[in-house]
């Protein structure tokens, strides 16, 4: 599934980028923020009024926004919901 | 001894340098080093910034450096550069800058919270082998959020100094000083490191961290809790709109009487200038020319001051962040993204720091999108020329409970300028501005209690430009009226404004002006506030004053003698034409400055004139079609 997918308050390891997807000064940032293969993030916040666009996630100790175009190039594997 | 012994040559000196990542408290920690002694200029050729500051070292008689420049380099995450900022931030510290020497000593800020990200680029800059010394900052959040660093480990795996700092508390900066002192040796003694891949020095930065975190408590962290709050989809919007509301009204309701405090302050001079000269030509150039005109601005720094003090607290909390992602949404409606919102917010207060505030913006699109856009919002010295306007011809009177006529006009011009602006955004994002990313990528910092010193000094930084802005440009400008309005002097029986230069100049320009209703004083007022806009209030003033005959006529004051003597369709016609025309030279010049061409600030100016011009008309037509 695609980031774009994952519900707010959940949590996902990225298996791939779609970097050709991200105009190459977009990708340069995504990457030195930490967006890559392997890390963990969690979407903690989106849009307003109801709106997908933009993304609010936490990677480690930080809080990053992003837009719902960038998540959709970017595949994950959600982390097992933990029991409410 | 030889003068091109490098080392000799600079003994006693050093040029140190400050990077690290975006929001690791550098800005903070350059204020608590160097104070209010910053001298704040461009980077040649580019619209980047250069701060530095000079300061002693601590004397210990070893001949070690006395005296320190400090320089505050743009935030980076990576040499590889994705933005401007970044770009000066690499080739300053490679050497590469032209004009400008390599720093001695690297001064590396790491936020302690975020050390994980942080350590990546860290790793890029001792890459370097340049002496480097580690400012671990913020130690003290680092504790809030339940994390206990070990210093000396984080020493050990970089194989340089590691001071813990608390910039905003002014811990741990003698032994910064110190250790920048001491610098060199320790780094020389390190062979140069290897040069990693990103996913590499990412593993390295997360084997580092955790190698210097001594404990960390699972501690609910502060950030999500506020969140919650302020970037819930439905709340958030509405509490960011109640705070720019509060703004808007503090702008308005507190500034009045400062306000009103300098304009008693003018007058007093005014009276004082009177009582002390003798009648005559320098008499006249004091009181009518610059007491007058410079007056009649300087009257706004109140309202710029309480902005900027707002603006600057949303800056210094973290809140900022969360504002433009609230706006994100909005903003993308026209092509923009949230990051514009900051620029544009400060245009309300004045286009000029909100034109550089754009650097932010790494999309070069976006951002002259933004800039093109940035003097459409109502800038402060809009204020007098609809504050005379509508206090001369809108009736105070009430529409509703609490809603006065009055302030609804001004609401109202208020959102003419941001509906204009927004169309022009679509309508350049589909043509000049076309393509490019527009996208939004942003770190949202921690939120933060601001220093108060931090914001003393940025507010004194901005009041400083507008200031030195009134009493270059402005005044010239006003003293320029007053000559040629004073001359040549009207033979007895013929009013002085039809007799002076700048009446025949009015007269040239009044044939194009007249179809949109505007009358001889508004062309000749609109001369010299081509220099500035708030110059049309003292121009009127000046050619009211320099006409009238009688002293009562005078003592009528400029809103008295244009409430006799306008039309409601023209004055209604002069606010639309504020509304766009970019009567700024400080906008232009910036602006120039900014994107690096005439070619933007020439389209900006035409544009704008156009806009101004055809609403300006269509205001007056329907006024005078309605009866008005």
């Amino acid at each position: 599934m695609t980031l774009d997918a994952l519900d707010t308050g959940r949590s996902a390891t990225i298996r791939a980028v779609d970097w050709s997807a991200i105009v190459a000064d977009e990708a340069k940032r995504l990457r030195a923020l930490g967006v890559d293969e392997g890390a963990e993030v969690t979407v903690t916040h989106r849009g307003v009024f109801g709106a997908r666009d933009p993304l609010a996630l936490r990677l480690g100790r930080m809080t990053i926004a992003i837009r719902r175009a960038h998540a959709l190039a970017i595949e994950v594997d959600p982390t097992e919901a933990k029991a409410a | 001894m030889s003068r091109d012994d490098p080392v000799r040559t600079n003994a006693g000196h050093r040029v140190a340098a400050l990077v690290g990542n975006p929001n690791a408290g550098k800005s903070a920690l350059f204020n608590a080093l160097t104070g209010a002694r910053q001298k704040i200029a461009n980077y040649p050729g580019v619209t980047v910034e250069r701060k530095a500051g000079r300061l002693s070292l601590p004397p210990r008689g070893d001949g070690s450096p006395e005296t320190l420049e400090l320089i505050d380099l743009p935030g980076s995450y990576s040499f590889d550069a994705a933005s401007p900022d970044e770009e000066v931030t690499r080739k300053v510290v490679h050497g590469d800058f032209p004009g400008e020497a390599q720093p001695e000593v690297l001064v590396l800020v790491l936020d302690a919270v975020n050390l994980e990200q942080h350590l990546v680029f860290a790793q890029e800059v001792l890459e370097l082998g340049r002496p480097t010394v580690v400012a671990l900052n913020m130690v003290d959040l680092a504790e809030r959020d339940g994390l206990t660093l070990d210093p000396e480990a984080l020493s050990q795996a970089l194989g340089v100094p590691v001071i813990p700092t608390v910039a905003v508390r002014r811990k741990g900066l003698a032994e910064l000083l110190d250790a920048i002192a001491d610098a060199e040796a320790i780094a020389e003694e390190d062979a140069p490191r290897a040069h990693l891949t990103l996913p590499e020095r990412r593993l390295a930065a997360k084997h580092m961290a955790r190698g210097a975190i001594l404990s960390r408590s699972t501690r609910h962290l502060m950030e999500n809790g506020a969140d919650r709050i302020l970037l819930n989809p439905w709340i958030g919007p509405v509490i960011l709109f109640a705070l720019l509301f509060v703004i808007f009204q503090a702008v308005f309701a507190w500034a009045t009487p400062f306000a009103d405090a300098l304009e008693g302050g003018v007058g007093i001079l005014s009276d004082g200038v009177i009582a002390t000269l003798p009648e005559g030509f320098l008499r006249d150039a004091i009181t009518e020319g610059v007491l007058a005109g410079v007056g009649s601005v300087v009257v706004f720094l109140p309202q710029i001051v309480i902005l900027f003090f707002f603006i600057l607290l949303m800056e210094a909390t973290g809140y900022m962040a969360r504002a433009a992602f609230l706006m994100d949404r909005l903003m993308a409606g026209v092509g923009l993204s949230g990051k514009s919102f900051i620029p544009l917010l400060s245009s309300f207060a004045c286009a000029i720091p909100g034109i550089m505030a754009t650097r932010s913006i790494s999309d070069p699109k976006d951002r002259l999108t933004t800039i093109l856009i940035a003097p459409l919002m109502t800038c402060s010295a809009r204020l007098p020329v609809y504050a005379v306007i509508i206090a001369a011809f809108i009736p105070a009177t009430s529409v509703g409970p609490g809603i006065g006529l009055q302030g609804l006009v001004l609401f109202a011009l208020y959102v003419a300028g941001i509906v204009g602006a927004m169309i022009v955004a679509l309508v350049l994002r589909r043509t000049l501005a076309k393509g490019g990313a527009s996208g939004f990528i942003m770190e949202m910092p921690r939120y933060q209690m601001p220093a108060l010193k931090d914001l003393a000094i940025g507010l004194w930084q901005r009041a400083w430009v507008f200031l030195r802005r009134a009493g270059t440009i402005i005044f010239m400008a006003t003293i320029a009226l007053w000559l040629l309005l004073s001359f040549p002097q009207a033979e007895p029986g013929e009013s002085q404004l039809d007799a002076s230069f700048a009446g025949t100049i009015a007269d040239g320009l009044h044939p194009v002006l007249e179809p949109i209703g505007f009358n001889r004083e508004i062309s000749l007022a609109l001369i010299p506030a081509l220099a500035a806009r708030e110059v049309a209030v003292s121009a009127l003033a000046t050619t009211y004053a320099v006409d009238a005959e009688d002293e009562d006529v005078a003592a009528q004051g400029v809103t008295g003698r244009i409430a006799a003597q306008w039309s409601l369709p023209t004055a209604l016609a002069f606010l639309a034409w504020f509304v766009f025309a970019p009567q700024c030279l400080s906008t232009i010049a910036v602006t120039r400055r900014e994107t690096n061409s005439w070619r933007w600030p020439v389209f900006m100016t035409v544009y704008l004139f156009a806009l101004a011009y055809v609403f300006a008309g269509l205001t007056y037509w329907s006024a005078v079609a309605l009866g008005l």
